[in-house]
């Protein structure tokens, strides 16, 4: 039989309603959807085409039976644009008058379908959640929320109550091609109103550059996917994201994104050149080899400790100068002179300490002849710091003196304050009792003669606290 | 420095962080402030790299006192360091709201001057969007392992969920890389959590007007190929963690970037795909019923990076199949590759009034050319040469388990 010469075309217009009301008659009086096409209407109004009554009733006018199930999820296949939806929902309220459990055989060509076009929906109005863009303007009555969105389905109506709740204290409107919805936190409710083209929303939003800023620096350039992100967010919702417009850039850019990051990766430290016997001519020997960064490759040679293996007293300084590199020995120089002249003062043996550098090899930078002193990077503080772990455990002192930033930075951490924390008694990590003070070239560096006086004190206030909590102990 | 300066460095060191799910947790609006949550989570962006941009994930500051080897904002790093204020990252979060960019604020941030000092400050914001702002979206707080348990309980009644990092499969690669911090204060962490949260769930189930306790649970972090730790022993301690503390989830992390050809970084394999491998591992663990010792073998301690963990589990144990899918226990028929969690349940469903067919298997999206030399359709037994690929057994043998197998495994696994 050819049935479609005895069909009927039904005109609807594009809501569930709308349907709803075509098909009630069409259903109590039984009428199979094989005789039926509904179609959704140009234009507007529905239309029916029956010339004037409906076509002949196949059974009787018994009770309708439409699950809730089935209305819950066929509210939500509505808003689907294929054209056929409204034949499928049909026939599938049609056969469920006999066989309710229809809807559970998800092996049906027709249920399967309908599983197909509301995961589709779903899928649809779960990314307008995510994707609608606010942009703010300001107004006569105040803050106004804007945004224009194109969702693939008429998802519009579906989506608003997400929005009104999320948004409840805001005044809002979020515009379609096919429909608007406008928020006022002082009405609370929606309103829904006609389409509206893209030209009529706000172009821009200051905030949007920060967001950007957020979208470009939260990317791992190293794990590129692009794949990945077009099958999540595919290409047709680009254009309104405001993310996205700097995307080229993003990319062209990842590739130096990766070296930097690499560069950050942990260098090689001393580490794995300190030898596990951690007695000091074992140590003294094995620093000869150590190219745990790369100061080895200027200096003349790394400067080891100097001092009595079993020492009470170890200070540390920052690292070897001229004198001391082109010598072998840690202070010598000028710094090593005043030294000695404060710890004299300070009723201090020097020869009964252990004195050694938190960075054992010479950075400087060449000035014509001279060599220029420069301070370590806090990454070749902490490369050679394996050393000076390996040194405090070989000699066991009974308190640690860290002369300088350099050396506290090196047992307490790189954000250590030295004039807040000096002159006390302190525990590190890698010694019991430290005692950090300013580093005697400071003093030298001074240019301020009555500053300088004054960091001489304090230095020498410090050592005599070392040398009296020595002899508390003893 | 601009608050725009601060946002590149904060949330550059933040990206390493694999977590950004907004789930797990119901909020409705509040009718004082924006937010609320749906439970489901939402994606608000993807990036380049593939991942869901779904929370402001960003650090307080990366300025840290630990030195952990694998770690960008370790304190021995020469990396641009930034802090941001209180307010700095209260207004970001409600202004990047308010236009729908995300759905809340993940805050981590490096340890400064101690563990308690730095869980105070990550409290203090979420403390400020709730109650100031009285914003209702969803917030992860990073728990600082070693904080006080008062400030987790703390920190646990504005936050939806909490996060306390294990970094590191085990104590050994810790000590290795990560020398300040140790398993025992992690997982003491993680146990404070744990029990504040039962104690509080079994309050409100008394009283419902008990204010909640990090709703959407706990997860942790692992870095994976910094060391040379085999699969075996990953799964093993996310295990363990699974059944200790009741993580919602593990995020595995694989280091990243790998530069390549470096003598020191013990694995060549290409870790996106070894991630990749771990997560499955993981879902199997969680959803499909397999423990973590099966799904390696002392002498295949690694996943494979060919085929997925469910077909080489299937390959190795040609004695468990094939299954009938119209009369296997769910146990049975969640291990025949091919055939998802959710198909199972739909079939499960289906038989009872339909017996199923190898059309009615593709009808249902069922991937056929895998499964079929698994399992047992109404109009299918698979091939005896295909069931024993990689079976040493005799042919005998293989035959007696066909009828013995499918009904002695009902239930059984």
């Amino acid at each position: 039989m050819n049935s479609s010469a005895l069909r009927q075309t039904i005109l609807i217009e594009p809501t569930f309603e709308a349907w709803r009301e075509a098909v009630r008659p069409l259903l109590s009086a039984g009428i199979s959807p094989e005789f039926i096409d509904l179609a959704d209407t140009e234009s507007g109004a529905t239309e029916s085409l029956f010339a004037t009554e409906p076509p002949a009733s196949t059974g009787s006018g018994s009770q309708v039976h439409v699950p809730r199930s089935y209305i819950e999820r066929a509210t939500v296949v509505a808003c689907h644009r294929d054209a056929a939806r409204w034949n499928l929902l049909y026939r599938l309220l049609f056969r469920l008058q006999s066989d309710r459990n229809l809807l559970k055989l998800d092996i049906d060509d027709d249920v399967a379908e309908f599983r197909r076009l509301e995961h589709q929906v779903k899928r649809d109005l779960h990314k307008m959640h995510a994707f609608v863009r606010f942009r703010k303007i300001e107004t006569d009555a105040g803050e106004h929320f804007v945004a224009w969105y194109e969702p693939a389905h008429r998802v519009l109506e579906l989506a608003a109550s997400f929005f009104a709740e999320r948004f409840a204290v805001m005044q809002w409107t979020i515009m379609t091609p096919d429909a608007s919805v406008h928020w006022d936190p002082s009405e609370k409710q929606l309103a829904f109103a006609s389409g509206v083209a893209r030209e009529h929303a706000p172009k821009t939003d200051d905030f949007e550059d920060l967001w950007r800023t957020y979208y470009s620096s939260i990317f791992n350039p190293a794990r590129t996917n692009m794949n990945a992100m077009r099958s999540e967010m595919p290409v047709r919702y680009w254009k309104n994201l405001p993310e996205l417009h700097t995307l080229p850039k993003l990319l062209t850019e990842a590739e130096g994104r990766v070296e930097t990051m690499i560069s950050r990766q942990p260098k090689l430290t001393a580490a794995s050149f300190v030898p596990g016997d951690h007695s000091l001519p074992v140590l003294q020997e094995a620093i000869h080899a150590c190219q745990g960064c790369e100061l080895y490759r200027c200096a003349t040679q790394p400067v080891f400790g100097r001092g009595p293996a079993r020492a009470r007293l170890m200070f540390i300084g920052e690292q070897p100068g001229d004198e001391e590199d082109r010598a072998g020995e840690p202070f010598i120089g000028p710094a090593g002179r005043l030294l000695d002249t404060l710890l004299s003062e300070a009723d201090i043996d020097r020869s009964s300490t252990y004195v050694t550098n938190a960075v054992k090899h010479f950075k400087f930078t060449e000035r014509g002849k001279r060599r220029i002193h420069e301070n370590p990077r806090t990454s070749e503080i902490f490369a050679c710091r394996p050393w000076l772990v390996a040194e405090i455990e070989a000699v066991q002192p009974e308190i640690v003196v860290c002369l300088g930033a350099t050396a506290s930075k090196s047992l307490f951490g790189s954000n250590f304050g030295l004039m807040r924390e000096r002159g006390k008694v302190l525990a590190s990590p890698y010694a019991e009792r430290v005692i950090a003070t300013l580093h005697p070239s400071a003093i030298l560096r001074a240019t301020d003669p009555e500053r300088a006086d004054q960091m001489r004190s304090m230095l020498l206030s410090d050592l005599n606290l070392a040398s009296a909590s020595l002899s508390l102990r003893s | 420095m601009t608050v725009q300066q601060k946002l590149a460095i904060l949330a550059d060191a933040a990206k390493y962080d694999a977590s950004c799910a907004s789930s797990g947790s119901k909020r409705a609006g509040n009718g004082k402030g924006i937010g609320h949550s749906d439970g489901t989570g939402i994606c608000h962006s993807y990036t380049p790299d593939g991942r869901c941009v779904s929370l402001l994930k960003i650090l307080l500051t990366n300025y840290c006192t630990y030195d952990c080897v694998f770690c960008v904002n370790r304190v021995s790093s020469d990396i641009p360091r930034a802090r941001f204020t209180p307010a700095e990252v209260v207004n970001l979060t409600l202004d990047f709201y308010r236009r729908n960019y995300i759905e809340g604020l993940f805050l981590s941030s490096g340890i400064i001057q101690s563990p308690d000092y730095t869980m105070e400050q990550v409290i203090e914001i979420a403390r400020s969007l709730r109650e100031d702002h009285s914003f209702g979206g969803y917030i992860h707080l990073k728990a600082i392992p070693g904080a006080s348990a008062a400030l987790i309980e703390r920190a646990g009644t504005f936050a939806d969920r909490l996060s306390a990092n294990i970094e590191l499969p085990t104590q050994q690669d810790l000590v290795q890389l990560a020398p300040e911090k140790k398993v025992t204060v992690i997982e003491g962490t993680m146990n404070q959590i744990t029990e504040r949260k039962a104690e509080i769930d079994e309050d409100r189930r008394r009283h419902r007007s008990t204010p909640r306790f990090a709703p959407a649970g706990q997860s942790t972090q692992m870095v994976v190929g910094a060391t040379g730790t085999s699969d075996r022993q990953i799964l093993s301690t996310a295990s363990h963690l699974y059944d200790s503390y009741k993580l919602r989830r593990i995020y595995f992390s694989s280091f990243s970037p790998f530069p390549l050809g470096d003598a020191r970084l013990p694995q060549a394999a290409p870790p996106l795909v070894r991630e990749h491998r771990l997560y499955q591992a993981d879902w199997l663990m969680r959803y499909y019923g397999y423990n973590a010792a099966e799904l390696t073998t002392d002498q295949e301690p690694n996943l494979s990076l060919q085929k997925d963990p469910k077909l080489t589990w299937a390959e190795a144990h040609p004695e468990f199949f094939p299954v009938d899918v119209n009369a296997a226990s769910r146990e049975a028929m969640l291990r025949v590759p091919g055939i998802g969690y959710r198909n199972v349940t739909r079939i499960l469903r289906i038989r009872r009034y339909h017996r199923l067919s190898m059309d009615d298997l593709r009808k249902l999206n069922v991937r056929v050319k895998l499964a079929e030399r698994y399992l047992i359709a109404v109009d299918h037994l698979p091939h005896k040469q295909q069931r024993l690929i990689g079976s040493p057994k005799p042919v005998q043998a293989e035959q007696l388990d066909l009828f013995a197998g499918v009904s002695a495994f009902s239930g059984q696994l």
